[in-house]
């Protein structure tokens, strides 16, 4: 399936490690929650890319001190009709401060790509075959926003605001 | 009223447009009906048992003419001449064909009106009082923080799939009439010790199959803080609310499995952790502007006694019960609001042809201010009549068949759908309804027995609200044959009970001979006239109803 950055197509170099295998020397290894508390030092002082999976039920606050050394945090959504992971998202990237990439995978449909996107997440294994498309069509499909999310569209609220003080400097 | 600006303007009409490029997709094959389904419903859009269903958003119960008219036309163009107005404030319609529902969102579009958000599990559209900005006991209009609610929850990225639907209520007065105790969140607008007024928050009401009086997480939330509040228990809510049982995930069932101290805690970590960035963007300014939208109309000034009014009623019984029964007092002299019950016998609770709703129009642009809500009860109401103008609107609502004088009374039946429309249903609801309303038939025993509100549902999903019944009928399935629990003593104000199931079903035909008895009962059981069905239920118990209903020979 296509992995999706920034609406892009690209190579997918990342490769999870179950629980309790050897990990390679080198290379960019995806783990657990629970490998990465556990094996953080081990994992981290080696030379490799390490990303995290958080399950929808992790807490990702969990991360907070180790956010600056990851590269990939994947977040899942077993169900499309579970938001849990667009929760996780959210707290990684404005409250935590993550600035790496968030990788959704599991049932990811075109028509929550902007939902995702506005909730930080960047990346996303998609099957779609024109996946570039897709993507293009999704995020674009509104252009107005009452919230304040994520990504860095400004908010009605925020661009009503603008227009009143640009009005009152006139 | 609120009018959109470009922004709001834009979000809708591009809304309408990927919903068109979503049924064509799904006409086309392109999207399996697996995959429509949750775009449908965040769209109002259901399938029902004969066809596909959609439930047009009338934010907080509130139209003018214009919509109206619109919503009229739509029901004559692509619908059988009719639609239903539901308990919560909204207006639905049965027979339109996906292939149409694209046209539909764009006409509704050209009066500023949609259906986001009317279905799924999303944050629902939100309700209120359905006469704020008139009645008497108002603290402040809850209609500007309605607004903004719909604002901040419309396409909110975060909470698009929560667990469960999520129902948000917010009233403005000391007497309850939007239920906020039995909603997922309900919002009752207080005065705190220091004179500001600010939001109670009531967490975890419900009706459905586990039906809960909300509780109160905190007992005011400032308004520059409301919506980072609402974020804070929204979030505690899509990260913990239970996703494995569809029966077990509405926020009712997580504050009671938490427990109300451990899910406070939970909220107050979670609002207290929130930085600047988080935070909603919401300038007083903004606030101001949509609040000026719910100024007070220009009122004429008027002597508070109408001699015009006054000999209406005078004119005959039927027009003296009418005036008693339907109008509400209003808070300027020499005006009043009118309730037009939506509620023919022998026809479904809070369905309007599309004659009707033209005639509901016409009166209330030529005789309301233009200012027309709908009601949790499923009537229409005028909340601002002049009372010199009573008889034109009386005479002109008696020519379309919209007088009945039985609002909040007997005969004045909450109903769902039931087996006759709907695929969840386990019995029929209109027909016990209307049977039940010929028990009131006789307007002077009506009027004898007074205040009563009597709720109907098909099944234990509770959309006719059996549990805020004085008296609920709820709906089983028995081996294949229909039966019917009572249910004595709901009340869906800021009294708020949850009504107790008396014994074993009635047969259909049981029902309104035992409905009957129980009324009786109470007629020789009240202390006065002035007390209420409900009162004294609460007064003497229930068990001399119970026996009453059970009394047949």
């Amino acid at each position: 399936m296509p992995l999706l950055k920034d609406g892009k197509v690209v190579d997918d170099i990342w490769a999870f490690a179950e629980d309790g295998h050897e990990l390679s020397p080198g290379g960019c290894i995806v783990v657990s929650l629970g490998r990465f508390l556990s094996e953080h030092d081990q994992l981290l002082a080696r030379n490799r890319s390490i990303g995290v999976r958080l399950l929808n039920s992790d807490d990702p606050a969990l991360l907070a001190s180790y956010l600056d050394q990851l590269h990939v945090i994947e977040v899942q959504f077993p169900k499309y009709t579970d938001g849990r992971a667009l929760s996780q998202a959210q707290l990684l990237r404005r409250r935590l401060g993550y600035k790496g990439e968030i990788r959704a995978t599991g049932q990811v449909l075109r028509d929550q790509l902007r939902l995702m996107i506005r909730c930080g997440i960047d990346a996303m294994v998609i099957a779609e075959a024109d996946a570039e498309g897709v993507y293009a069509a999704s995020a674009n499909a509104f252009s107005e926003f009452y919230q304040s999310a994520a990504d860095t569209s400004e908010s009605i609220f925020v661009k009503r605001q603008k227009l009143r003080q640009s009005k009152a400097a006139e | 009223m609120y009018r959109y600006d470009q922004f709001d303007e834009t979000l809708v009409r591009e809304r309408a447009r990927q919903f068109r490029g979503q049924v064509e997709r799904r006409l086309k094959g392109e999207l399996r009906e697996e995959h429509f389904k949750p775009l449908r419903l965040q769209n109002g859009v259901y399938l029902q048992l004969h066809a596909y269903m959609l439930r047009v958003a009338i934010p907080y119960g509130q139209l003018n003419a214009a919509k109206l008219r619109q919503l009229a036309k739509i029901a004559d163009k692509y619908d059988k001449g009719y639609a239903h107005f539901t308990t919560r404030q909204n207006i639905q319609y049965n027979w339109i064909r996906l292939a149409d529902m694209p046209d539909v969102l764009d006409d509704l579009a050209d009066v500023e009106m949609h259906a986001i958000q009317t279905s799924g599990n999303c944050i629902r559209n939100v309700t209120s009082d359905h006469l704020a900005g008139a009645n008497l006991d108002e603290i402040e209009d809850p209609r500007p923080w309605c607004e903004i609610i719909r604002q901040w929850s419309t396409f909110h990225p975060e909470f698009s799939s929560l667990p469960r639907k999520f129902k948000i209520a917010v009233t403005g007065a000391a007497t309850d009439r939007a239920a906020v105790r039995v909603h997922d969140i309900g919002l009752h607008m207080k005065t705190n010790s220091e004179g500001r007024v600010g939001f109670e928050f009531i967490v975890g009401g419900g009706l459905g199959r586990t039906p809960y009086v909300g509780l109160t997480v905190r007992a005011w939330v400032a308004k520059e803080e409301l919506l980072d509040y609402l974020e804070a228990n929204m979030r505690v809510y899509n990260r913990y609310g239970r996703r494995d049982n569809k029966y077990k995930a509405r926020i009712k069932i997580l504050v009671n499995e938490l427990g109300l101290e451990a899910y406070k805690r939970e909220v107050e970590e979670e609002f207290a952790a929130q930085n600047a960035w988080e935070k909603v963007a919401l300038a007083q300014e903004e606030v101001d502007r949509i609040t000026a939208y719910f100024a007070p109309p220009a009122f004429a000034k008027l002597p508070a006694v109408s001699e015009g009014f006054e000999a209406f009623k005078a004119t005959g019984r039927e027009q003296a019960r009418w005036a008693k029964n339907n109008l509400r007092p209003h808070r300027v002299p020499g005006y009043v609001s009118v309730h037009i019950a939506v509620k023919q016998q022998g026809e479904a609770p809070g369905d309007a042809t599309s004659d009707q709703m033209r005639v509901m129009a016409n009166i209330g642009e030529r005789y309301g201010l233009d200012d027309i809500r709908v009601a949790h009860e499923q009537d229409v109401v005028l909340p601002h009549v002049k009372l010199d103008d009573v008889p034109a609107v009386y005479g002109a609502l008696k020519a379309a068949g919209l007088h009945a004088s039985n609002a909040g009374m007997g005969s004045d039946i909450i109903a769902c759908p039931g087996l006759d429309y709907c695929n969840l249903s386990n019995a029929r609801s209109i027909s016990v309804a209307n049977e039940i309303q010929a028990v009131f038939s006789d307007p002077e025993f009506e009027d004898e027995v007074g205040t009563l509100h009597v709720n109907v549902s098909g099944c234990i999903n509770a959309c006719g609200h059996h549990h805020v019944g004085h008296i609920g009928i709820l709906g089983v399935d028995k081996k294949g044959e229909e039966f019917y629990q009572v249910l004595f003593g709901g009340r869906a104000d800021e009294k708020a009970a949850i009504a107790t199931i008396q014994g074993p079903g009635l047969k259909h035909e049981e029902v309104a001979p035992a409905i009957r008895r129980v009324v009786d009962t109470y007629l020789v059981l009240r202390r006065d006239q002035t007390e209420k069905f409900i009162d004294t239920i609460g007064r003497v118990g229930q068990a001399p109803f119970k026996e009453a209903l059970y009394a047949a020979a």
